[in-house]
């Protein structure tokens, strides 16, 4: 082909010249060797472009050699596919049709600049993918598991693999094709019940019969009839209408099992009553109580709770905290990097999408459920190994938070084998939002009619089609390839750059995000506060043709606001997206006619009427029966010396150092974070939870924890939710946090969110025998949670449910424990008081506050030796208050000098963390309490500290904690952790050889990160 | 009080140019945000808190015309992640600094930077900006041409970390930035911050130099190139880089993220040791190092001039 005639397909590999460091390549041979087995030989990797823009020579080797290598590491291979000497087989990974290609769009920008012409980048024309050599020769089936375990997930990634020698399979995705702008109609009224069920199942609308039913009779009604006639719309529904219904009427949206009536009894007591929606109940009722009390005191601190896509407190006269955290388990279950990168940057759009919309986002954080990584058992079909889930969620967060500039400051993991299924991923995000944009409140969402319905940021695919639904479904081998996202960071940043300028320029009136259930959700809301809306799907852009018009409006499409602009402020609005590269399409209009109106070049796709789409979901009524499970308390035989049981239990799966996992996440973005989740010399003490502060100009900030213990719901789900609870105050009041409404008008904000996930809890004599059971567990979380708030004085602001998180495949059910995570902020006057968990000075002195019981029920100790045990630890709220106001008064005075919350592994555990900080040690004498020495060094009873008071304040600080707080010993010099009882040591121990331990821990080595010594990871000593 | 950053922040075209009239004596920051970066608010805080008066200006902004970089007195290329990094960090923001035509006669911003810096003004990168300076050849910058001369890759780790580290300051640096600093510790948070030299020459022009002005530390304070000390396996286990000048001067470490003592993850430990230290970070240093000197030789200048006028 000669230069003047372009070539409209290009291939372009980069290889790494001889001599550099080919990093990837070396992973994927390590990894292949430890986790299948496999001799792979050298691995080199490439990275290969196919470019579908017409090119002359010239311009192709420009752009390559220019744009795409970097001149000092890689050399340029055009438009030929073939391997260096040497290596016998290859692994081509390319993207399937309509994934999100960042990096090719990245190449798309390049090309633009390079030739300085304005190029269509808003669709695909250059296609990134990665190339592997391997030295070895071998066969396809083992290049295979290398392609789908290491390198691809088969839902969302093409993989070829072969022999160099038979030539190197190229793979270009051309997304589209099929129908265009078809809408069908879908008899109804023919259909029998068990036709209707099969038609909710084939389309994924997860709808039970009894609602499949209402949208029939709906349908039906003569006014109904009527008004279809009058608009032109066939009798019969359309397909987009019923999609509609589906999304709406989801479980993901509608929490209709949170809603329903549920007919308790517990079968120990006899006693029997009807909740009448535990929303309602416990929930809502219980946060206006609250509201209630803190207003009586002067608190009016509480602004907007449950009616937006967070909850906003005030921080002062200025400015607002907006605060959400969610779930994205399923779609983590099966593409856990997409998952988990599309719930974090999802979860970002809940506060910037509040109010108005514009809040400048503060922090995230995340709370992490997996199987055990080091499972080593066979896998069901479509499950993936819990390895895998941890690696990519890992992945995704990272990639969520480091790449939108937001500090992930801190998290959890918990691992238990029942979350090898379904795994839970909670993303949570706090923001700062100003109490005014341009003169209007700025948490209020006012739409009047007339207003334009404004899409902005990505484009709509196929991708994310029925996510809303799927999440609403136990997850089985069947999942749709179109339920995955993958998230564009980028896209998303440049859409919040733009909404944060825009709302303060006053040209939005309100905005929500496109989540689960796309436009269909986003306007379907906003329409029910004007009372209708038009929406003219083909104005809507898309990555590729061939959707379907219903295609377009349920698409879950990542990365997309709905904003709502008053007519007049259309063109500033629309010049601004220009300037900053922020696509804007205007799909619409509001109306007051009570309709949602949506069309397709003029043509009627659906018509539903308002009412019926948001209260025409029929009530569950569910039947839920308490029992308490059957336990015992074991028999662990005594021994004198509990070094080793210490050692033990620092070094396992739920106590060891995340280190690996934390330092991958940037924790401090934005140069605000005082207190991140590993501090010290060392930088591997743990803490309690996060302190952030606001700006630059105050010290005021706010601290953040997370409160999560789903074992302990094996013995009693109450006490599970009411300790998670309390594990979030103690560790907000650990860091120096107080607990609010103590004094009239203080201003303390407390917001709030919970998170229950839960496994299927409908009764079905079949398919759930036990839902009975897991449904009454489900009551008693709630009833706990309302019991703790009430104690406190501590408000819910958002939360969220998921209730079917069960995978089933091969005939085997792997559900999880129900499990519920509270996650806390609270205000902090002044950030400089913050109090970290690390002990600071020898000669300080050690104190253990609150009371120990014997519970040893649920904890890692019984744990280690195979028992569940009995005695779950329970709170006493009263006392818990009284201990957390103390503290709180102690801090006044500053007292204390660290603080540490008592967690899993009980007391041993948290004297060696708060070791870790700096080389020192501590020198323990333990009282005689009644109680066996391994309850008192291993129990996990609630609310309570180990706190160190300098010796000066020794006096001061036994006055007032008075019997609260026992006297334990000092902090040493020497690096040795001795504890004795009765006079003798029962723990004796260097306390960097239990510091080596924890951070040589399971979860470091797996991640392949290990120090080598036991040295610091720091050298700020 | 909380800030509104973003509305300070982001100025339109005319409030940036009302920006030119500001009292004579008053450094002027000019920090680049948009397609990605994200660490341009701390970068903001710190000309603040040094006394300059800093503006944040979307990229697009000055390369269409309605900001001037001319206006300032340096020019910032803040930390985040340029269009997603996707095709190596820094590497699609220095294209398009490159290559974009901004101006009549093929003008591009590149042309506008190579003038700022003739006109003896500076130039800072953090991290990601760092790269962007680095991938366009503005750094080291030996030969004058301004093309890539080394480059920063992969971490030898194959992650990306945030740790603090230590650094000492080369004695041969010859930059305003780094005047009176031994050492200094600041976090990193980087995937790709491992220098590579390709040849020996090169190697030599920049140690002969001193460009290579910052250092990974060990505790016994020297040079390392040992993990987690040296997060990336950097050559010269360095950490940043000058250009002759010593104008232009970028470092993967994050001075901003320092501004505040409260930021070191040893705070609490170090207050109780010395209750009445300095509230400020370390990294302020830099900055209040850049803004001091632009103010001297302001003043200087004027002072030459009066000086010339009344003789």
């Amino acid at each position: 082909m000669s230069d003047n005639a372009p070539n409209t397909t290009h291939t372009i590999q980069l290889t790494l010249k001889p001599g550099q460091h080919d990093g990837d390549g070396q992973r994927v041979a390590e990894a292949a060797a430890r986790h299948l087995g496999l001799k792979t030989g050298r691995v080199r990797s490439a990275a290969l472009y196919t470019v579908r823009y017409p090119l002359s020579e010239t311009q192709l080797h420009e752009f390559a050699t220019r744009c795409l290598a970097d001149p000092v590491l890689h050399d340029v291979r055009l438009n030929e596919l073939t391997a260096a000497e040497g290596f016998a087989a290859y692994i081509l990974v390319a993207r399937r049709p309509g994934v999100t290609d960042d990096e090719g769009t990245s190449a798309q920008n390049a090309l633009a600049d390079i030739l300085n012409e304005p190029l269509d980048i808003h669709t695909q024309h250059i296609f990134s993918k990665r190339l592997y050599l391997l030295e070895n020769d071998l066969p396809a089936e083992d290049l295979r598991r290398i392609a789908e375990e290491l390198l691809g997930n088969k839902l969302i990634n093409w993989l070829e693999v072969g022999r160099v020698a038979d030539g190197i399979r190229d793979y270009t995705p051309r997304p589209g094709g099929g129908a265009e702008a078809i809408t069908e109609i879908i008899k109804l009224t023919d259909r029998s019940d068990a036709e209707l069920v099969q038609l909710s199942k084939d389309n994924i609308y997860a709808l039970s019969l009894e609602e499949m039913r209402a949208v029939r009779d709906y349908f039906a009604a003569a006014e109904t009839q009527a008004e279809r006639k009058a608009a032109g719309l066939p009798a019969a529904p359309t397909d987009c209408e019923l999609e509609i219904i589906a999304q709406t009427w989801s479980e993901h949206c509608k929490h209709k099992e949170f809603s329903a009536l549920i007919n308790y009894k517990d079968l120990e007591t006899g006693e029997e009553k009807q909740v009448d929606s535990l929303f309602k109940t416990y929930i809502k009722n219980a946060t206006s109580e609250v509201d209630r009390q803190l207003r009586a005191n002067g608190n009016d601190w509480l602004i907007k709770v449950f009616s937006d896509n967070a909850g906003a407190v005030r921080i002062n006269p200025d400015s607002l905290f907006v605060w959400k955290v969610e779930t994205h388990n399923s779609p983590s279950a099966i593409d856990p990097y997409g998952g988990a990168i599309t719930g974090i940057l999802g979860n970002n759009r809940d506060p910037l999408a509040t109010g108005i919309g514009g809040a400048q986002l503060l922090f995230n954080t995340n709370v992490l459920c997996f199987g055990n990584p080091e499972y080593d058992g066979p896998l069901l079909t479509g499950q993936l190994h819990p390895r895998r889930i941890l690696e990519g969620v890992r992945k995704g967060i990272e990639d969520g938070g480091n790449k939108s500039g937001v500090p992930t400051v801190n998290g959890a993991i918990v691992f238990d084998d029942r979350y090898a299924g379904k795994p839970l991923v909670y993303c949570g995000t706090g923001a700062v939002m100003p109490m005014q944009f341009a003169g209007k409140d700025s948490w209020e969402k006012i739409i009047d009619a007339g207003d334009r319905i404004i899409m902005a940021g990505g484009r709509v695919g196929k991708d994310g089609i029925h996510g809303a639904t799927f999440s609403s479904i136990e997850l089985d081998e069947t999942a749709p390839a179109t339920a995955v996202q993958i998230g564009s960071p980028i896209t998303q940043k440049l859409a919040m750059d733009f909404l944060m300028l825009a709302s303060r320029r006053g040209l939005l009136k309100c905005s929500t995000d496109n989540g689960a259930g796309g436009l269909s959700s986003s306007v379907g809301e906003l329409a029910g506060i004007s009372g209708g809306a038009v929406v003219e799907l083909e104005r809507v852009p898309l990555k590729y043709p061939g959707l379907r018009p219903w295609e377009i409006f349920v698409s879950e499409s990542q990365e997309r606001f709905t904003l709502v602009v008053e007519p007049g402020k259309m063109t500033e609005l629309l010049a601004l997206g220009q300037e900053m590269e922020v696509e804007l399409t205007d799909i619409g209009h509001f109306t007051a006619d009570g309709f949602l109106d949506v069309r397709f070049d003029g043509a009627p796709v659906a018509r539903l009427n308002m009412d019926f789409l948001h209260e025409g979901v029929p009530r569950k009524i569910l039947e839920a029966e308490w029992t308490k499970p059957a336990a015992a308390e074991p028999e662990i035989p005594a021994t004198a010396d509990y070094t080793a049981t210490l050692g033990q239990l620092l070094g396992s799966l739920n106590i060891c150092s995340r280190e690996s996992i934390i330092r991958q996440y940037d924790h401090e973005v934005k140069g605000r974070t005082i207190v991140k989740p590993l501090m010290g010399a060392t930088g591997q003490a743990p803490q309690d939870a996060a302190v952030v502060r606001f700006n630059f100009e105050s010290w005021e900030g706010v601290a953040v924890s997370n409160g999560i213990l789903p074992r302990y719901g094996d013995l009693d789900a109450y006490d599970m939710s009411a300790g998670s609870f309390d594990e979030a105050v103690r560790q907000i009041i650990a860091v120096g946090g107080k607990l609010p409404n103590l004094t009239p008008g203080d201003g303390i904000f407390w917001s709030v969110n919970d998170n229950f996930c839960v496994p299927d809890s409908v009764y079905d004599p079949t398919t759930n025998p036990d839902g009975k059971q897991k449904l009454a567990k489900l009551v008693r979380m709630c009833e706990a949670l309302r019991d703790a708030t009430a104690a406190y004085c501590i408000p819910l602001t958002s939360g969220k449910d998921s209730m079917k998180n069960d995978f089933k495949a091969d005939g085997v059910k792997i559900s999880v424990p129900p499990t519920v995570l509270y996650s806390m902020t609270a205000k902090m006057e002044d950030v400089r008081r913050a109090i970290t968990s690390d002990f600071k000075q020898a000669d300080d002195v050690v104190y253990l506050l609150g009371e120990t019981h014997d519970e040893l029920g649920g904890s890692e100790f019984y744990a280690l030796h195979g028992q569940l045990g009995a005695n779950v630890p329970k709170v006493d709220f009263e006392k818990a208050k009284a201990l957390y106001t103390l503290v709180g008064q102690a801090n006044d005075q500053n007292l204390i000098q660290s603080c540490h919350d008592l967690s899993d592994g009980g007391l041993a555990v948290a004297l060696a963390e708060c070791t870790f900080g700096y080389n020192c040690g501590a020198s323990i004498d333990l009282p005689e309490t009644g109680l066996a020495l391994p309850t008192q060094l291993f129990s996990e009873s609630h609310s309570r500290f180990l706190a160190t008071v300098a010796p000066e304040d020794v006096v001061a600080f036994e006055q007032l904690l008075g019997r609260r707080a026992t006297r334990l010993g000092i902090v040493t010099k020497e690096v040795r952790l001795v504890v004795r009882h009765g006079g003798r040591e029962v723990i004796s121990a260097d306390t960097d050889v239990l510091r080596s331990l924890w951070t040589n821990g399971p979860v470091n080595k797996l991640l392949g990160v290990v120090s080598k010594e036991n040295l610091s990871h720091s050298n700020s000593l | 009080m909380v800030q509104e950053a973003t509305q300070a922040a982001h100025k339109v075209q005319s409030e940036a140019q009302t920006q030119v009239s500001a009292p004579t004596g008053t450094v002027r920051a000019l920090i680049l945000t948009g397609f990605g970066i994200n660490c341009e608010e701390e970068f903001a805080a710190a000309y603040r808190m040094a006394g300059a008066e800093p503006t944040i200006v979307h990229l697009n902004q000055v390369l269409h015309g309605q900001v001037s970089i001319h206006d300032f007195d340096t020019l910032n290329f803040p930390g985040g992640f340029s269009f997603g990094d996707d095709l190596g960090s820094g590497v699609v923001l220095a294209n398009k600094l490159r290559y974009r035509q901004t101006g009549a006669g093929g003008r591009t911003l590149l042309d506008d930077i190579k003038q700022f810096i003739a006109d003896g003004k500076f130039v800072l990168g953090i991290c990601n900006g760092f790269q962007v300076l680095v991938k366009l050849g503005l750094l080291p910058n030996l030969s004058g041409e301004v093309t890539p001369e080394v480059t920063l890759t992969h971490n030898a780790s194959g992650r990306y970390e945030d740790r603090w580290v230590t650094l000492r300051v080369n004695p041969k640096a010859s930059t305003p930035f780094l005047k009176g600093i031994d050492t200094l510790e600041v976090p990193v948070r980087h995937g790709e911050g491992r220098l590579v030299i390709p040849d020996a020459a090169i190697q030599q022009r920049i140690e002969a130099g001193g460009l290579n002005c910052l250092s990974y530390l060990d505790a016994n304070g020297d040079g390392t190139n040992v993990y987690p000390f040296n997060p990336n396996g950097a050559a010269l286990n360095c950490a940043g880089l000058t250009d002759p000048t010593g104008q232009v001067f970028g470092l993967m470490p994050h001075p901003e993220a320092f501004l505040s003592a409260y930021n070191h993850p040893d705070w609490a430990r170090r207050r109780r040791q010395n209750p009445t230290a300095s509230e400020e970070g370390e990294g302020l240093r830099i900055f209040k190092n850049i803004v001091e000197h632009i103010a001297h030789s302001r003043t200087a200048a004027v002072a030459a001039a009066e000086l010339a006028t009344q003789r």
